[in-house]
């Protein structure tokens, strides 16, 4: 990745040009060919660095809810309980984390009343005690990462 | 929201990996059989009314540099949350930020979600956040590994 790649990175992120040619457009704004541009960013996709170009849904507006979800599984069991939880398509992230909460999952669904039910059928498929912090206030989300900093 | 079935099958489209060509919306355009202007009109309404938070590339943030990330948790007086979750959110790292519901024994309210270049880094963003906010009691919590990670389909 070189500082070219890095400048198309920040214009993808944070100034996608929304028109019928974006990739002539970015060209044109740091001066090499539209099919370079595409060259690039092909590399930059099979190097596993761009996940997808498309647009990030704001569930909220969709009428979905979501909430952060934490359990404490002992070890041996976590391969069997992440299986259990990951078969849900409501369940979006999960990781393993270094507290004595040491699952954290995250749930979005439709209603708080889902995501209540998705809970309670997931604390009795896999035997665990979920405890679920809603957000109460949301001060950001999700904003581009520059690359000048990397 | 109410959507028509055009507009459906737009959103569908972009929920996805638009496909990398030069006309990234000829083809859609063309199975719709309206114009490709009007396809990025219709994104650039959503994107006016909040329905698109934001379009174009999303990263995988460990590949793109930022290889140490965490969810740093912080105890915050309940009088002071919205005053220092606006200042937490203004750092360039800080990608999320959420005051929460907790269970009592766990009682850190605040969650950062914290991308950094290394361990150094990441140590040195977190004594900037709790310099500047004041908040000395914090958990980071460092994911140990990933089970799952996705984006959901809302159509």
């Amino acid at each position: 990745m070189d500082d070219l790649d890095k400048r198309i990175l920040d214009i993808l992120q944070q100034e996608y040009p929304l028109s019928i040619n974006p990739y002539n457009d970015i060209a044109i704004e740091v001066g090499i060919t539209e099919l370079e541009v595409i060259n690039r960013i092909r590399k930059l996709k099979e190097n596993g660095i761009i996940r997808r170009i498309g647009a990030v849904i704001d569930a909220k507006s969709m009428g979905f809810h979501s909430t952060l979800c934490a359990s404490i599984v002992k070890n041996d069991r976590i391969e069997e309980v992440a299986k259990i939880i990951n078969a849900r398509t409501e369940v979006t992230h999960n990781y393993i984390r270094n507290h004595k909460y040491n699952l954290w999952f995250t749930l979005t669904a439709s209603s708080p009343e889902k995501i209540n039910g998705i809970i309670a059928q997931l604390e009795d498929l896999a035997q665990i005690k979920v405890y679920s912090m809603p957000a109460k206030r949301l001060y950001k989300i999700r904003v581009a990462l520059e690359m000048g900093d990397v | 929201m109410v959507l028509e079935d055009k507009e459906k099958k737009i959103l569908e489209f972009i929920q996805g990996d638009i496909p990398l060509v030069a006309n990234p919306f000829q083809e859609l355009a063309k199975s719709l059989d309206i114009s490709e202007a009007e396809v990025i009109a219709k994104i650039k309404k959503w994107q006016d009314s909040g329905v698109i938070r934001r379009f174009g590339a999303v990263l995988r943030h460990q590949k793109a540099g930022y290889n140490t990330n965490a969810m740093v948790a912080w105890l915050v007086n309940d009088k002071m949350t919205d005053e220092i979750g606006e200042i937490m959110a203004e750092h360039p790292r800080v990608s999320h930020c959420y005051l929460r519901e907790v269970p009592q024994d766990f009682r850190y309210n605040l969650f950062t979600m914290i991308h950094a270049t290394s361990q150094d880094d990441l140590a040195e963003i977190i004594a900037h956040l709790s310099k500047v906010t004041n908040v000395k009691e914090y958990n980071i919590l460092q994911s140990v590994k990933e089970l799952k990670k996705t984006s959901l389909k809302y159509v």
